[in-house]
């Protein structure tokens, strides 16, 4: 009967496809936005992710998220490298200056100190250069994004100059970075180099990155820490977890694409939903036909739950296909660069057709039931007389 | 089965739909024997009740009272899903509407009751090709419904009727669609293909110009059987049971 089903599916091509559309359409949407969102919420703790090296983040304890920093004394750093399970402990200044060009462009620029001896916390992907060469004085090292909006249109070069806040850098390096949320050009240069360009205040550290001695306990040394220098201590993963709930928290953004999500989310379940339960009403009376021949109830679902995941698993691969294609594309933008279809997207929109398509057979199998009668037509005034008080019958 | 063992028993059959004041009593008491062998009319005025009678012996309606046994069989001693497997062994369907499934073709529709029983596909429609050609329509047996006329149609849907060989075959208003012309053929090709010893074809029918294909009528009334006219008291068709044609020259003679 399987061939049956398919048929009954394809024979009208115009609803078959409309359909397909339809449930490619919504998946689309899901794993699209979701797949945005995620990026975005995922860019605001790009800093953080991207100091690989490091196994905890040392803070001012009311720290709430990466991008506001309350400095604190340099004396803390030698503190924490005393206490016991800490394998190294350097420091990282994170901050803001402005970056001027040759030619005058300018704009505010995130820029990430480094410790001057280990260069803790450099970009892992070199495009052009070495981030040994931050050792050079003046020595910059700007993200591909960043040397884009300066130099647009021009191939990647080493040697240009910049001021930042009215010091002279040299451009020695260009890095592949994780794009902040604020989309600002990062500059990495060592942390010594880094105070002098941002002036003096009396304390700079914004945080030490801290690596545990092998098989020493994160969660236990994070305590020691925090209770020897009254800092906060975090995981990489808490620290960024925290920097994204905080964006989750104070700001519009997760209502807004939560909007979207939840639209394409109904535009799934309702229209494709629908859709399919309207197609299988029209088929009710085929349905009753071939039950009343003989088809039993169990394959008669089973033709229906087959019509389904057909047009599930086509409109799902086409919305896959559709997204990808999407992003491969926008991910060669450099204002949408990082973001990317998420495998958790895919899989999460995957379950959510299948719920819909799910929940849109089981409305539809209903129905067929009461339809069964109606291929035995007779008059209407017969039929009013006879079945009048039948539910479903017509 | 032999001729003239009775296929269908009915005995003092009620049914009712609804409850309390907008309870509707449609069988009020129907006392029927159908015959193997034999073609059955029921007919009567609208609303006597003859589709409910019908869709109580395909046993897609359960009675509200009294007896009915069909092939030997009560309904009430099988569940439901062995009541749709004795309709899939026992029983074949002729509706007014042809209710042919408009994305297959002529054969893969005569097929269908087959492809219910899980007979192999290239089986099936084997059989429903021969079957096909027998019936007149080996050329137009890959056309879907809509290509059919209403005719050939309701001769794709005997053939459906007949093809898994069942002992009952059932036919609402099969010529209510067709031209009168077109309606004598169809029941002459009924009578030629479907009546065999052990089987027994009840139609119902608003149609008197086609009594003359029937063994036996039972004229409904208020939802009782009025009177049973046998064989003989009515004129019947010189030669239909006696002579039989080609089906196919049967149907081309008419145009089908």
């Amino acid at each position: 009967m399987n061939f049956i089903a398919l048929k009954m599916l394809t024979g009208d091509r115009a609803k078959y496809l409309s359909l397909i559309f339809t449930v490619a359409f919504a998946s689309f949407l899901l794993a699209n936005q979701v797949s945005i969102f995620c990026g975005i919420m995922l860019r605001t703790a790009s800093q953080v992710v991207d100091v690989a090296d490091a196994d905890l983040w040392v803070m001012d304890r009311e720290t709430q998220y990466a991008e506001e920093t309350k400095a604190f004394t340099d004396n803390a750093l030698y503190r924490i490298r005393g206490i016991t399970g800490v394998d190294w402990a350097v420091p990282l200044y994170k901050g803001y200056a402005r970056a001027t060009a040759a030619d005058g462009k300018f704009r505010q620029v995130i820029l990430l100190g480094l410790d001057d001896a280990t260069l803790v916390g450099a970009p892992r992907q070199m495009l052009l250069g070495r981030f040994e060469d931050l050792q050079i004085p003046d020595a910059v090292i700007i993200d591909r994004a960043g040397y884009a909006y300066y130099f647009p249109g021009e191939s990647l070069a080493l040697g240009k100059t910049f001021e930042l806040n009215d010091h002279r850098a040299r451009l020695v390096g260009i890095a592949e970075a994780s794009a902040p949320f604020a989309t600002f050009p990062v500059f990495y240069s060592r942390y010594s180099q880094a105070l002098n360009y941002v002036g003096r205040e009396r304390n700079l550290l914004s945080y030490v990155l801290v690596k545990a001695e092998p098989r020493v306990s994160l969660d236990g040394l994070s305590d020691r820490i925090e209770s020897e220098t009254g800092l906060r201590a975090a995981t990489t993963e808490d620290f960024k977890w925290q920097t994204i709930g905080f964006y989750l928290k104070n700001t519009g953004i997760p209502v807004n694409f939560g909007i979207t999500i939840a639209l394409a989310f109904l535009v799934g379940a309702v229209v494709a939903g629908q859709t399919f339960y309207l197609f299988t009403l029209e088929n009710l009376k085929q349905y009753g036909t071939l039950k009343a021949i003989g088809v039993t109830d169990g394959r008669i679902i089973g033709m229906i739950l087959l019509q389904a995941l057909t047009i599930g698993s086509l409109g799902y691969a086409i919305g896959m296909g559709i997204a990808a294609l999407f992003f491969e594309i926008t991910l060669l933008h450099i204002p949408t660069r990082g973001i990317v279809l998420l495998w958790q997207a895919v899989i999460g929109t995957g379950i959510t057709v299948l719920i819909i398509i799910a929940a849109a057979s089981s409305a539809s199998g209903g129905c067929w039931c009461s339809s069964l009668r109606s291929c035995f037509e007779d008059s209407e005034d017969e039929r009013k007389r006879d079945c009048g008080s039948l539910p479903g019958a017509a | 089965m032999n001729a003239n063992e009775i296929a269908v028993r009915c005995r003092a059959l009620h049914k009712e739909f609804g409850d309390g004041d907008s309870r509707i009593e449609v069988l009020r008491g129907v006392d029927l024997s159908v015959y193997l062998g034999e073609m059955s009319f029921l007919m009567g005025p609208s609303g006597s009740g003859k589709t409910t009678l019908l869709s109580v012996i395909a046993g897609l309606l359960d009675k509200t009272r009294g007896e009915i046994e069909v092939l030997g069989q009560r309904f009430e001693q099988l569940s439901s899903q062995e009541r749709i497997r004795f309709r899939r062994d026992n029983v074949g369907f002729v509706f007014q509407q042809y209710h042919l499934l408009p994305a297959l073709s002529a054969a893969e529709n005569a097929a269908v009751p087959l492809l219910a029983a899980r007979v192999p596909r290239g089986a099936a429609l084997a059989k429903a090709k021969r079957l096909l050609e027998e019936l007149g329509l080996g050329p137009r047996m890959h056309a879907l419904p809509a290509q059919l006329s209403g005719g050939e149609q309701q001769r794709v849907a005997i053939a459906r009727a007949l093809i898994h060989e069942p002992h009952l075959i059932l036919c609402d208003e099969p010529t209510a669609a067709l031209d009168h012309e077109t309606g004598q053929a169809v029941m002459a090709l009924l009578v030629q293909s479907a009546k065999r010893e052990d089987r027994a074809v009840i139609v119902v029918t608003h149609d008197n110009r086609i009594t003359e294909f029937a063994d036996r009528v039972a004229l409904m009334d208020d939802g009782r059987i009025q009177r049973v006219e046998e064989n003989g008291e009515r004129p019947r068709a010189q030669g239909i049971n006696r002579k039989r044609p080609p089906l196919d020259v049967i149907s081309r003679g008419v145009g089908l």
